[in-house]
């Protein structure tokens, strides 16, 4: 079976809510069949817009929804057959958890038989067997939140969106739903649309992520090469830990160019400057720079040690480089490790092309 | 096993229930202390006039400390079908002449009078006799109060005097609902035509229901836009249910007297857009239709407060849940979130029936003769006929019916699932 790569698709859509400020400006985004898409993004930036857009509870204020080739628009949101979890689950108070989960299946007109095998199936989708006559009050948050994935898989949508689902939930089953999620969504090959303000949990679970901010989409890739080769500052800032430095391009040729701070310059990978004297943010990730480097790197500087974070598994130092006290190093915790003092002179040093001058900030 | 059923002391040696208990009391103390004005103001504005009420609407003392010589002479009346023996009509005399000494012969009358029609004749005769000094007390009394009147020589009259006796009477109570006791000590039913209270009982159910189902058809569309609507709208909406509620329940009910009268707003809008001739505007007050309105409109906070505070509770997302599952806006409605109305619903319907059904002055300005309830008729032996006792049990009556309905309520909705706010 091939498969459609245009299945969900924003054609040109904006959204206003007030007739003056475009929440959502030009979307364009094609989401294929299958696929596990997340949309990321601060608070405000459009994206929760979007995925009611997609359920039928907003309408665009121009352009077009298509599902599967079919424009949708003006299809109610209970004809759409699209599943959906919510932020706070909206598990119906009054219903069991059997009851909870045959709802999409009852008002179908599904047979008795068909439902409780059904039921059955998608409770044991979630590890929930056994729970059928319980009332969503008497479960757990983190059981809550299968049940109401399971109810959104039921009925067998196409799609199902999911709308910061695990956002109440504590760290660690946060992290063990987003495996149980991602395995459901690999076992069943249903195309997820998901929403989160959440950068790792986007990391984590995602073909692809849409990142989303100030009504448009940012950049639009695997989760890698978002973190490994983001676009634009915004991107860069938002995703992952990230040093920058701001300056202007005083040269600048194919793959190299040469940027002007404060009272230093440094070289750095050209992504969207083009010609000498534009000004430019410069992103480098923590763990691309390295303390003492033994190869030689292009751009090497001695820092001051300001303060040192132990996380365990590796430890933070924050260091005054380059005019700039609030440079982060990430340094592995191994056996060979060294002895890290505050105020303790230590030599820095990466490579060009992981030093992405980006748009100014 | 044994260990948990081991008593657990503290460090002190105490066992630990007695030291919680030391431990708590102090904050008990506090907390009664607390609610002690409010549990003070009920007994005495509440249950006290209660108690009272109901001792007033039972007591039947009057005859029984009017004619005690009387009553004790009657033990030994054995033959009921035969007048009594001659001790009971010295006994009779000897009262009635300590009563006239006390000028209070006539309450006697009119109180045996309301037990037996033609009473208060036949004491009026034998007051005279007394007055004029006409028993001779050296012979038979029996003889000469016989010749008096006939009725005295009736043994219907004495046996009426009997059923006094009894420091305390249902009698008020059988009366409330249209009963007496007959001659022979059985419950009988009034005449077909005079059973008035048993009307009134049920048009008051009847009022109190209907009214509530209005209230509740008009509130919840209500309540449902004010929990839905954006802040600033809502405000204002809630200011609207609101503002019956600080005008003057009179001025309202006055100004629906303005709309409603036959020369009033609404009939001579019907008139003008041709619904009606002018010489045919129909009667919208002093009958039921009036006190529909009226209540309706007055006691619709009620329903819409509850209803209010329950569907505020209610998170947008459910309905949204129910639709994008599949389900139409209607039976997402119906299935989600009217169930989780129910509480809301309960409180309100019971809140507006129970007000209804003890409302007072609305019926009684916009009623007319077949839109009053039981309260004016409480009201009207309270201040016209001044038969307190009467309107105390009637009253208690109302307060009875009014649990009952509670209890109803309960086995049938729980008290638990209802919410007032």
């Amino acid at each position: 079976m091939s498969k459609n790569p245009e299945f969900v698709k924003f054609d040109k859509v904006d959204k206003s809510y007030d007739g003056k400020v475009l929440v959502v400006k030009d979307l364009q985004l094609d989401i294929a069949e299958g696929e596990f898409i997340t949309m990321l993004g601060p608070s405000g930036s459009g994206k929760t817009t979007c995925l009611m857009m997609l359920a039928g509870f907003e309408t665009p204020t121009h352009g077009e929804i298509l599902l599967d080739g079919n424009i949708i628009s003006n299809i109610p949101p209970h004809k759409r057959g699209i599943g959906m979890v919510f932020q706070n689950y909206a598990l119906f108070p009054h219903m069991t958890v059997y009851e909870n989960l045959a709802f999409p299946l009852r008002v179908r007109k599904v047979e008795k038989d068909e439902i409780d095998k059904k039921v059955d199936k998608a409770l044991s989708m979630v590890s929930l067997n056994g729970f059928e006559t319980r009332m969503p009050a008497q479960l757990s948050g983190g059981q809550q939140q299968r049940v109401a994935v399971a109810r959104a898989l039921v009925f067998d949508p196409a799609v199902v969106l999911m709308d910061e689902p695990l956002g109440a939930l504590d760290k660690n089953l946060r992290e063990s739903m987003q495996y149980e999620i991602k395995h459901i969504h690999e076992s069943i090959g249903v195309t997820v649309v998901y929403v989160t303000h959440d950068q790792s949990e986007a990391l984590t679970m995602s073909n692809r992520i849409a990142v989303f901010n100030d009504g448009k989409v940012q950049q639009l890739s695997n989760p890698a090469e978002l973190y490994e080769k983001p676009v634009n500052s915004f991107v860069a800032e938002f995703i992952g830990e990230n040093n920058t430095f701001n300056g202007e391009v005083v040269d600048i040729d194919k793959d190299k160019c040469k940027v002007k701070l404060a009272n230093s310059e440094i070289l750095a990978n050209p992504i969207s400057v083009k010609s000498k004297g534009e000004k430019t943010t410069v992103s480098l990730r923590p763990e691309r720079a390295l303390i003492n480097p033994t190869d030689k790197m292009d751009n090497m500087f001695t820092g001051k040690i300001e303060e040192v974070i132990y996380h365990g598994d590796h430890t933070r130092v924050r260091l005054n480089l380059l005019g700039s006290s609030e440079f982060i190093l990430k340094v592995p915790n191994s056996t060979s490790n060294l002895e890290l003092k505050v105020s303790q002179d230590i030599n820095i040093g990466w490579n060009s092309v992981d030093a992405r001058a980006l748009d100014p900030k | 096993m044994s260990s948990e059923t081991k008593q657990i002391l503290t460090t002190d040696g105490i066992p630990l229930e007695v030291s919680l208990k030391k431990a708590e009391k102090k904050n008990k103390i506090k907390a009664f202390l607390l609610v002690a004005p409010l549990l003070l103001f009920l007994v005495i504005t509440y249950i006290f006039p209660i108690g009272d009420m109901f001792m007033r609407s039972v007591d039947d003392r009057m005859v029984t400390n009017m004619l005690p010589k009387t009553f004790k002479a009657m033990e030994k009346w054995e033959n009921l079908e035969e007048l009594p023996p001659e001790e009971v009509y010295r006994g009779f005399y000897e009262d009635y002449k300590l009563l006239v000494e006390k000028q209070e012969h006539g309450k006697l009358g009119q109180r045996l009078n309301k037990e037996k029609n033609g009473f208060n004749t036949i004491t009026k005769r034998l007051f005279r006799q007394i007055k004029r000094n006409k028993i001779d007390e050296s012979i038979s009394i029996k003889e000469q109060i016989n010749k008096i009147h006939k009725r005295w020589r009736n043994v219907e009259f004495w046996l009426a005097i009997k059923r006094t006796a009894p420091p305390y009477t249902m009698a008020k109570y059988l009366k409330g609902m249209d009963m007496y006791v007959a001659s022979d000590g059985s419950i009988a039913q009034v005449d077909e035509d005079r059973r008035i209270h048993r009307i009134l009982w049920l048009r008051t159910l009847e009022i109190a229901f209907f009214v509530t189902l209005f209230s509740f058809f008009m509130g919840y569309p209500i309540a449902h836009l004010l929990a839905t609507l954006p802040m600033k709208y809502s405000n204002l909406l809630m200011i609207c249910v609101l503002l019956p509620f600080w005008t003057s329940l009179l001025v309202r009910t006055a100004s629906w007297m303005i709309l409603l009268q036959q020369q009033g707003v609404v009939n001579d809008f019907f008139v003008m857009i041709g619904l009606v001739g002018d010489d045919n505007r129909p009667e919208m007050m002093y009958n039921k239709v009036g006190t529909y309105v009226a209540m309706t409109q007055i006691l619709l906070p009620f329903m819409v407060l509850p209803l209010y505070s329950v569907m505020k509770t209610i998170s947008p997302s459910l309905m949204r849940a129910g639709k994008s599952l599949g389900g139409t806006p209607f039976v997402a409605f119906w299935k989600v979130y009217f169930p989780l109305t129910i509480p809301g619903i309960g409180a309100g319907c019971l809140l507006v029936f129970i007000l209804a059904i003890g409302y007072y002055i609305t019926p009684a300005l916009v009623g007319g003769a077949s839109g009053t309830l039981i309260s004016n008729q409480i009201a009207f032996h309270m201040k016209t006929t001044l038969d307190w006792s009467f309107a105390s049990a009637m009253g208690l009556m109302l307060l009875t019916g009014v649990l009952v309905i509670y209890w109803i309520y309960n086995k049938l909705v729980g008290v638990d699932n209802i919410k007032l706010g």
